[in-house]
């Protein structure tokens, strides 16, 4: 019967609907919003990148502790605070620019690696709960965290009051620090402002990639992979050829792309580089135990790979990623938000990675890609739609905020659903 | 000698150690404030006070951990029921006790709606539920500031000065509304405390009514489902509705909660104010000795009582010790939220199923 | 000497005091298949756990006696050592991951790997996989068993029988293996795989691994085996050539009456006509006792045993008369049909069940002796309620009468009835399931395994229980257990279960070696010959 009704294609589209659903509703929402904002696609497109380098490396640090079976991890928090701790220390002895970053992203290391310690104990003691522990240790570091900054700096560890980033009355960190250009020695756009290049160049070489990629792989393929993956090989370079085409003509054109915020390469590559890691790394006997892990924790423990230790490790190299993503972040806002800047990051960035189509026990680095592109296009649409449908801008952004929750609560709840349903025993 | 450390390890075990530390820092934190020079029947009265508001919000979580479905994260739904219930009573037109029993009235009427759908969506996803509670709330709360923007209630005790939608603070006491419950038989011993025994009795009442629902049929029944869903089902007990009867009555609770809570704060907060509610919840009856799998009305009693003494006790002590900092929001976030992770360590003690 | 592969010298292991191996002797050469065969706890899988350095074994004061691989003793202390020393187990339980591909099984944790600059640097977990050779490896080793079946298909989906072999496969892989144990390898098979598998447990034979094959169906054991050891209640009672002996031999060591729970009166009861129950075509998905159509009936006021070995399914039938576990079929309570999905309609049909576990299905464990005695009959039966209008409070004076009667009568040991039952000791822990079901005033009581791990003493308590409320009260009992004994000693008639279908009705004064064949799944015509 089931095998039947996979068959015919109008049953097959509707499967993959409701595979997909949440992407589904995320991709309706954006196409809508164009249709009723007056936003312009240029402008839009400007948004959109800008989100996406500065949080791409954030939502890219969540994979590693799905694919190891520990679910989405909230307490990439905790992550963002050891990037935030290197940012403020190296602004306190005024080091700025490329190396004043690279050595921030070099201090939270080590933090990171001792918080993704300390959360990978905890995930083992709260088996099956990881999830909602790791929200909660993002709450419970928090506490740490403020007391860290707005307590130890300035009551335990004297410190000049007039230094720009404390608080006039000695104790503790501001909450809002700027932090300088880094052409003028401080800290916004040090990464991305090293080299960047016009937004059509930048599509047209990653376009080019993909295309010279997908290539590659179509000829390296043996039979059998190339019977599975040609189809969308093919799609993959017919688009990629598109807007190549798109782009070159644009150029010649000179039309409204050609306005679009440049590209900064320097991040750009950062994010694909740790699109590449993941792949390599999943390669490795270590990512085949994440795998083996994430699949059967009984299984695993049998055939003799160390749990806990695997799951500690995943936990570390997310919290890591998040540190330098967190540092990504805050270089190109270029300015430091103390005490709200990294509360937020877990919950967009598992938003991010849910609406891409990802679940608590699967997440690609495609995933993570799309993801971030539909979320981001949802945030920045909602106020816009807000303002053109109800004529009120707060609205949209009320609007945002469910969408984040209520995407995140629907998509966990959909697949527990799901698993459940397919875990009942029958006759 | 062995067997005097018997019994007190047997007496750690009983009232837990969670239940012990926190109560021991409570008394220290009273005695310092003694040396310190500040009122301690202030800050007596202070606790008691703000226990008598957050009680209920407690006992909402009674029900739900008792049924297995684990502490109600999703307690901003209640809180939402709630409110509407008492803007609904504004916009009646409502003043006075009048306000508070339609409020009341009102808030019970969405909450058992409200608390129905949320019931079915937990029972189907039996295993996750504090995850996917949580977001629920968070969800539910988000959703109403969309209803908070557009809602064309009229009532010039709440809107907006210009533009549409509710304001984010609806004071009560023009709807002589504010402290009802409060100064209600309230009264005075020596000059620095104040006993409001109105909302006492109120929050007594409430607990003791959930005491006596616990030993009824249906009660029992939710107790069985929730100690064992093997036993539950072999004894012929309808699962998935006693869940749902456990989540209804934990949102009621928190409608009637955010009521009380409200008239003693003398503002009715909308908008962001219930997100974090459901926390600080959970965090104090699991101060008072509950587990995320068992409770009991004296857990919710010894909770409320401890957690929102210290909190209000700790500020002026330490605001005394280290002017200048806000060292109390510090540790009421890392005992709030280490307390909870406490309970989550304890949850399933790490087995390695598949 | 160095033909023998494996040597078992005068072991013997107790586990608190409680011994349950005693001076095991076996020897298993190179290229035979040793077949070795038991009841449920005969001491089977402890000998396997001393074989592979279980710290089951290690953590409870080890064992007495030799293990000596090809000579020497090697003193195994883990799996791994075990591995090493060429020791492999295909499990009974299939220790696959779904979402992997054959190769990635079978190289499960031993992955084949190459250095990459990073590891160099960083360690060897950070090698990368080497693919190409897993999948060679993977392939070879498929052949050897003669799968045809590409090595990179996922496993998810696979039939059972696949995945049978892709466990053996996972064995033969890896380096120097000398020795195999098949625990139960049939018993998820259908009768085309389990006759590919032993097709491949000779082959492999032959090849001159030693093989240890744990089966309780006698024919496979006397068509595959070359020599079979028979354990019971921990002791060593034959080794024998096959040659030498036949399945009806076999059956009748292996039953072998050791403790003698004697029957009263050896004469038969005069049984009642009247059909109580009637079950037709009873399928029953209890994961691990599937029940796949059950025809039986019971008659009114008789105490009817069903047995049968372990996984067999005889558990899933008062399950899935419960409807604890989904069901199909009809089932016939006095004439009238019972629904198979609802417990509370089954128990307010006038159905008792004391399940088999205890801890997990049977008590609440948190809870007093008296709320555990009353709460079925009260949610199910509204009794134990006082009404104050609408509302059903619990009439806490009536429990508590109720719970002091049934601890009297049924002489449960405890402090007081508000005691939880989850300090009570396990005798008294089924007591307490006894007397909820009795609370129920039940006309037909199901039991499983009433006497599963509770002292022998307040075995023979709970048995002359049983037997009492039978004759007394007339009760119809149905009593599920894995103790033949018991069965024997109070059961009018006993049901055997063989792969979830009644293998034979038979009386308890038939002979061990009928017991033994029924039980095996042998034909009982068919073997009268050979016997």
């Amino acid at each position: 019967m089931s095998e039947l009704q996979r068959n015919t294609p109008a049953s097959r589209v509707a499967g993959w609907v409701t595979d997909n659903l949440v992407t589904v509703i995320f991709l309706a929402f954006t196409l809508i919003g164009f249709a009723v904002s007056n936003m312009s696609f240029s402008w839009f497109l400007g948004e959109l990148t800008g989100r996406i380098y500065r949080n791409g490396f954030l939502v890219l640090s969540l994979i590693i502790p799905v694919i190891a079976g520990l679910g989405l991890n909230f307490g990439i928090v905790v992550g963002a605070m050891a990037g935030q701790i290197a940012i403020v220390f190296i602004r306190y002895y005024n080091i700025g620019g490329t190396g004043g970053i690279l050595l921030a992203a070099l201090l939270a290391t080590p933090l990171a690696i001792l918080f993704g310690w300390a959360t990978g104990k905890l995930y083992n003691k709260t088996r099956g709960q990881e999830m909602i522990a790791s929200l909660i240790v993002g709450y419970f570091a928090n506490g740490l965290y403020q007391f860290l900054f707005l307590f130890a700096v300035g009551v335990i560890v004297k410190v000049p009051s007039d230094h720009p980033l404390i608080k006039p009355d000695g104790i503790g960190v501001r909450s809002t620090v700027d932090l300088g250009m880094a052409k003028d020695g401080g800290l916004k756009y040090s990464l991305d402002y090293i080299w960047r290049v016009d937004f059509l160049t930048g599509v047209i070489v990653i376009a080019a990639a993909i295309l010279a990629l997908q290539l590659f792989r179509l000829l390296r393929k043996n039979a059998r992979e190339k019977a599975a993956g040609k189809g969308v090989a093919i799609l993959n370079i017919v688009l990629s050829a598109a807007v190549i085409a798109v782009a070159v003509y644009s150029r010649i054109a000179r039309n409204s792309l050609t306005t679009v915020a440049k590209v900064p390469v320097v991040t750009v590559l950062l994010i694909a580089g740790l699109c590449v890691f993941i792949e390599l790394i999943l390669r490795t006997k270590l990512g085949q135990d994440f795998k083996a892990v994430g699949q059967s924790q009984h299984i695993s423990e049998v055939s003799g790979i160390n749990v806990d230790r695997t799951r500690i490790i995943a936990v570390i190299i997310s919290t890591v990623l998040a540190a330098w993503g967190q540092v990504i972040f805050i270089q190109n806002v270029g300015t430091l938000n103390t005490y709200n800047a990294h509360t937020q990051v877990g919950m967009f960035a598992v938003a991010s990675i849910l609406v891409g189509g990802a679940s608590t026990s699967k997440a690609t680095v495609k995933q993570a890609l799309v993801g971030m592109v539909l979320f981001n296009a949802m945030f920045i649409m909602s106020p816009e739609v807000g303002q053109a449908v109800f004529g009120q801008p707060l609205l949209g952004e009320y609007f945002r905020t469910f969408m984040v929750y209520g995407v995140i609560g629907f998509a966990l709840g959909l697949y527990v659903w799901k698993s459940n349903r397919r875990n009942k025993l029958t006759i | 000698m062995e067997e005097k450390k018997l019994t007190v390890n047997g007496l750690v075990r009983r009232i837990g150690l969670p239940t012990i530390i926190i109560g021991l820092f409570f008394a220290f934190v009273l005695v310092s404030a003694g040396f310190l020079g500040l009122s301690v029947p202030t800050l007596l009265s202070d606790t008691v006070r703000r226990a008598g508001m957050n009680g209920i919000l407690v006992l909402a979580m009674l029900p739900s951990i008792q049924s297995g479905t684990g502490p109600n994260f999703a307690l901003p739904i209640g809180v939402e029921c709630g409110l509407f219930g008492i803007v609904c009573a504004i916009e009646m037109g409502c003043t006075g006790w009048g306000w508070f029993g339609v409020s009341i009235l009102l808030g019970i009427a969405f909450a058992i709606a409200a608390g129905y759908l949320y019931g079915i969506l937990l029972n189907a996803v039996k295993g996750s539920e504090m995850t996917i509670a949580t977001y629920t709330g968070f969800s539910i709360v988000a959703f109403m500031c969309l209803i908070w923007l557009t809602v064309p209630f009229t009532s010039p005790h709440m809107g907006w000065f210009i533009g549409n939608g509710l304001r984010e603070t609806i004071q009560l006491d023009s709807l002589n509304a504010a402290m009802l419950l409060n100064n209600l038989w309230g009264f005075n011993i020596g000059p620095d405390f104040f006993f409001p025994t109105g909302m006492i009795l109120f929050f007594l009442l409430f607990c003791g009514i959930v005491w006596l629902f616990f030993r009824s049929k249906h009660g029992i029944a939710i107790s069985a489902v929730g100690a064992s869903n093997a036993f539950a089902n072999a004894s012929g007990l309808n699962i998935n509705r006693s869940r749902i009867l456990a989540n209804v009555l934990s949102t009621i609770l928190g409608a009637i909660g955010i009521v009380v809570y409200s008239q003693s704060y003398g503002y009715a907060q909308l908008y962001n104010a219930p997100l974090t509610m459901a926390f600080a919840a959970v965090a104090a009856i699991l101060i008072g000795g509950a587990t995320a799998s068992r409770a009991k009305v004296s857990h919710v009693i010894i909770g409320v009582f401890l957690f929102q003494g210290l909190l209000t006790s700790a500020m002026p002590v330490a605001n005394r010790v280290f002017a200048g900092t806000d060292l109390s929001e510090i540790m009421r976030m890392m005992i709030q939220n280490g307390i909870i992770l406490y309970a989550l360590t304890q949850v399933s003690k790490g087995g390695k199923s598949a | 000497m160095s033909e023998n592969l494996l040597e078992f010298k005068n072991i013997s292991k107790s586990f608190y005091g409680n011994q349950v191996l005693k001076d095991i002797n076996m020897t298993v050469r190179r290229g035979e298949v040793h077949a070795l065969i038991g009841e449920n706890g005969a001491g089977k899988s402890t000998l396997m756990n001393i074989l592979f350095g279980m710290s089951a074994i290690h953590e409870t004061g080890g064992f007495e006696g030799e293990v000596l691989i090809e000579g020497k003793n090697l003193n195994i202390k883990s799996p791994h050592e075990a591995m090493a020393a060429g020791i492999g187990m295909v499990h009974q339980e299939f220790m696959l991951i779904p979402g992997f591909t054959i190769t990635e099984n079978i190289k499960l944790n031993r992955e084949i790997t190459k250095d990459n600059p990073v590891s160099k640097l960083l360690g060897k977990r950070l090698e990368s996989l080497d693919y190409k050779q897993m999948n060679e490896d993977a392939q070879a080793a498929l052949k050897t068993l003669d799968m045809d079946i590409e090595s990179y298909t996922m496993v998810a989906g696979l039939p059972v029988g696949h995945m049978q072999f892709i466990e053996i496969a996972r064995e033969i892989d890896k380096q120097g293996i000398k020795l195999l144990v098949f625990d139960e390898p049939t018993a998820v098979l259908a009768d085309s795989e389990a006759q590919n598998l032993l097709k491949a447990i000779r082959r492999l034979a032959g090849m001159g691994i030693g093989i240890i094959f744990i089966s309780h169906r006698l024919e496979e054991i006397v068509e595959v085996a070359d020599t079979v050891t028979i354990l019971r209640d921990g002791q060593h009672v034959e080794t024998k050539p096959i040659s030498e002996t036949n399945a009806a031999e076999i059956a009748r060591l292996m039953i072998g009456r050791a403790v003698t729970l004697d029957r009263d009166e050896a004469e038969a009861r005069k049984l009642s006509d009247e059909v109580e129950l009637s079950i037709r075509g009873l399928q029953v998905n209890m994961p691990g006792e599937r029940v796949k159509g059950v025809d039986l009936e019971v008659h009114k006021g008789e105490i009817l045993g069903i047995g049968g070995l372990a996984g067999q399914g005889k558990l899933g039938i008062a399950n899935g008369i419960m409807g604890i576990y989904p069901a199909k079929g009809t089932v016939t309570f006095r004439g009238k049909e019972l629904p198979l999905s609802s417990p509370k309609n089954v128990i307010q049909s006038g159905v008792a069940f004391v399940s088999e576990d205890r801890k997990g299905v049977g008590l609440l464990l948190d809870e007093s002796i008296e709320m555990n005695i009353c709460i079925t009959a009260m949610q199910n039966q509204n009794r134990f309620l006082k009404s104050f209008g609408p509302l059903k409070m619990k009439d806490t004076a009536k429990i508590h009468a109720h719970a002091e009667e049934m601890i009297k009568e049924l002489d449960i040991r405890c402090t007081s009835s508000q005691q939880n039952t989850g300090s009570l000791s396990g005798g008294n822990q089924q007591k307490v399931c006894v007397a909820r079901a009795l609370t129920q005033k039940p006309e037909l009581l199901l039991v499983s395994e009433p006497t599963r791990g509770i002292d022998i003493g307040a075995k023979k308590l709970i048995l002359d229980l049983l037997k009492k409320l039978n004759r007394e009260q007339g009760m119809t009992i149905v009593m599920t257990s894995s103790e033949l004994a018991e069965l024997r000693s109070i059961c009018d008639r006993i049901a055997i279960i063989c792969d979830g279908k009644v293998a034979g009705i038979l009386d308890p004064t038939d002979s061990d070696e009928k017991f033994g064949l029924v039980m095996s799944g042998v034909k009982l015509g068919e073997e009268k010959e050979g016997a």
